[in-house]
């Protein structure tokens, strides 16, 4: 495994950001060198501070003419060798589908943030929202999964966005980090540490670039110019990259190696946070801004003596199924509380077997603590 | 010289993916051979493609470092990677539909930029992939599987678009006018900006077939008596021009 314990590209210290900014900083300590982007709400601060910052670290910024060539452009410099990223929202994000699915099928690491605002469509740029999670799954056309974050904090927006890197490269695969507009807008003291690691991404020259001998593997990744020859392209492909465009033993064999890279390796992927979960009969599984909300009520329940926990999904996709299943199978109740009109809590019903308890609300404002405490009653 | 001599620019075991008569396999023997008068080395090259029958020619013909994209996104692919290794020697090759239409406003930044990228139109005026439905190329009044009426719009005259957006240096020439080509890819590859040429491609198959024009020598002969001269077009009024495709090289003087 080519991991590498670096020194930090920003200088290490506690910093008073914002959410976009730590965003900025995490890449440049993850030592992405190729940005391009396209302006947006509530993204924008992100792009400017990459426009200034890369200069200093000597990086790649581009603006580009919308969403669709962002996304383009980070997949080409990719190919050049770079670490990439792209910063959006919402409606870019939408833009960005057919752009991420390339990414998937030609197994290119790339890095993409969406701080989710209130949707659909253009609705309220400022304000919150948490619609776009199954868009981050089932976006882009075909269906094969790939790894996507969703992080809570400040500090976790600028510690994600070099996990996101990492899977990116590890896996070959674009990483899709879901902020939101709340946690892209907030300002709360972080710390940056004095080391991060890294994996470098594996070369091999003259090796197949799009096959492994598993049916699970990841191939090394060469670079243009390094005089490969190569094929890169998302049509159906061997593992040298010839187009097969009627072959179905190679679409077959390709899809499934695509699909088991990232399901197979679920279990090293996921993470999640868990709270008094030891004796609780009801428990709220909740990601992002939200799960801040559901801590300060969970704390105020068991404060009185309420058998209550909660979960805290880091890793939105692959889905956190084993641990599901484990508490879906021993508490009474699991509640949901989304942005959203529900959907998360649809793939907790696949695998809980206890009642799964919905909350939704969609208004763009983050779900208060007393809301979620006034739920939490009924329930109990 | 000779057809043997490219032959070490082609990828080994690839069969020519053209139908008979496409004037996209003499483009690509054009690019090939523009790029061995250079004395390219084609490791340093990278090129880059979208989608249809334009897309066939780099990817997987051309024996070198190629990306296939997405349709109309090739220019936005290919300047990411540009951006980021400014070495490698950047060829965009693709069709006009691809570029044009639904890339167009990929195209128009690029040329803004002035991004070094030689840029090839295998333009065949029509969708010849899907089957030859009209694109932004076709000439008004060509039929085609979506205009069986005869087109009602006006082409685009995309080298004075692509010019008025910022390229330095942008050409167009029907494919039968081999040394023309061959000249202005070499001048193009050795301009250090943002440089279109247009190859007007003849497509027998889809848009010969349903103009009536029952042979590839008709299919070609539609272009050629339309073809005149930048210089000769000089001296032409506008409704002499009408349906004419100008021919020649097209600078802003910015290169």
């Amino acid at each position: 495994m080519a991991w590498k314990k670096m020194k930090s590209m920003v200088t290490p210290g506690d910093y008073y950001f914002s959410g976009d900014e730590a965003i900025a900083e995490g890449a440049i300590a993850a030592r992405c060198n190729y940005y391009a982007g396209y302006p947006i709400t509530p993204t924008t601060e992100t792009l400017e501070r990459i426009s200034v910052r890369f200069k200093e670290v000597e990086a790649v910024f581009m603006q580009m003419e919308d969403e669709i060539a962002s996304i383009a452009s980070c997949i080409g410099a990719s190919w050049a060798g770079a670490k990439a990223m792209t910063v959006t929202s919402g409606p870019g994000f939408s833009l960005m589908q057919e752009g991420i699915g390339h990414a998937i099928m030609t197994e290119t690491p790339v890095v993409i943030v969406n701080a989710q605002r209130a949707g659909p469509s253009t609705g309220q740029a400022t304000r919150v929202g948490g619609g776009d999670i199954m868009q981050a799954r089932w976006g882009t056309h075909g269906g094969i999964p790939t790894v996507t974050l969703s992080p809570w904090s400040v500090q976790e927006l600028y510690e994600q966005t070099i996990k996101a890197f990492n899977l990116a490269e590890r896996y070959r695969v674009p990483v899709l980090l879901m902020a939101e507009e709340a946690t892209a807008h907030l300002r709360e003291r972080m710390n940056i540490a004095e080391e991060v690691e890294l994996f470098e991404r594996e070369k091999k020259p003259g090796a197949a670039p799009f096959g492994t001998e598993e049916d699970d593997g990841v191939p090394p990744m060469p670079a243009f110019g390094e005089g490969e020859k190569l094929l890169v392209t998302a049509s159906t492909h061997d593992a040298y990259g010839v187009r097969k465009t009627a072959d179905s033993v190679t679409e077959g064999k390709l899809t499934a190696r695509l699909y088991n890279k990232i399901m197979n390796h679920r279990e090293e992927i996921i993470e999640y946070e868990d709270y008094y979960l030891d004796d609780a009969t009801i428990v709220v599984f909740c990601y992002g801004i939200v799960a801040r909300s559901s801590l300060f009520a969970v704390e105020k329940l068991r404060e009185e003596g309420n058998k209550v926990g909660m979960l805290r999904l880091r890793t939105a996709w692959p889905f956190a199924d084993r641990i599901t299943r484990d508490i879906g199978s021993k508490v009474k109740k699991i509640f949901v509380p989304e942005m959203n009109m529900g959907q998360v809590v649809g793939e907790i019903m696949k695998y809980a077997t206890c009642d799964v308890i919905p909350y939704n609300q969609m208004n763009g404002e983050v779900i208060y603590p007393n809301t979620i405490i006034e739920q939490l009653r009924r329930l109990l | 010289m000779t057809d043997v001599d490219l032959k070490e620019y082609l990828r080994p075991g690839v069969t020519l993916p053209f139908c008979p008569g496409c004037g996209h396999r003499s483009l690509l023997r054009l690019i090939l051979r523009a790029i061995y008068e250079l004395g390219i080395n084609i490791d340093d090259m990278l090129f880059v493609s979208g989608i249809g029958c334009g897309g066939w020619i780099a990817s997987p013909c051309i024996n070198g470092d190629t990306l296939h994209t997405l349709h109309g996104r090739s220019l936005a692919f290919a300047t990411g990677a540009k951006m980021f290794n400014p070495k490698l020697k950047t060829m965009v090759i693709s069709g006009d539909g691809d570029l044009i239409d639904i890339g167009g406003n990929h195209l128009i930044h690029a040329a803004r930029r002035n991004m070094p990228i030689t840029t090839i139109c295998a333009d065949n005026v029509n969708y010849g992939q899907t089957g030859g439905q009209a694109c932004s190329t076709t000439p008004k009044g060509a039929v085609t599987q979506t205009t069986h009426e005869g087109n009602p719009y006006y082409p685009f005259d995309i080298c004075k678009l692509v010019l008025a957006a910022g390229a330095a240096y942008t050409a167009r020439y029907l494919v039968t006018q081999t040394s023309e080509v061959i000249s202005s890819i070499k001048k193009a590859l050795q301009i250090e900006g943002f440089t279109f040429i247009d190859v007007i491609s003849p497509c027998p198959t889809q848009f010969g077939r349903q103009n009536r024009l029952d042979t590839t020598r008709e299919a070609y002969k539609f272009f050629e008596d339309r073809c005149v001269t930048k210089e000769d077009a000089e001296g032409l009024s506008p409704a002499e021009l009408e349906g004419k495709i100008i021919t020649g090289e097209f600078s802003n003087g910015r290169s």
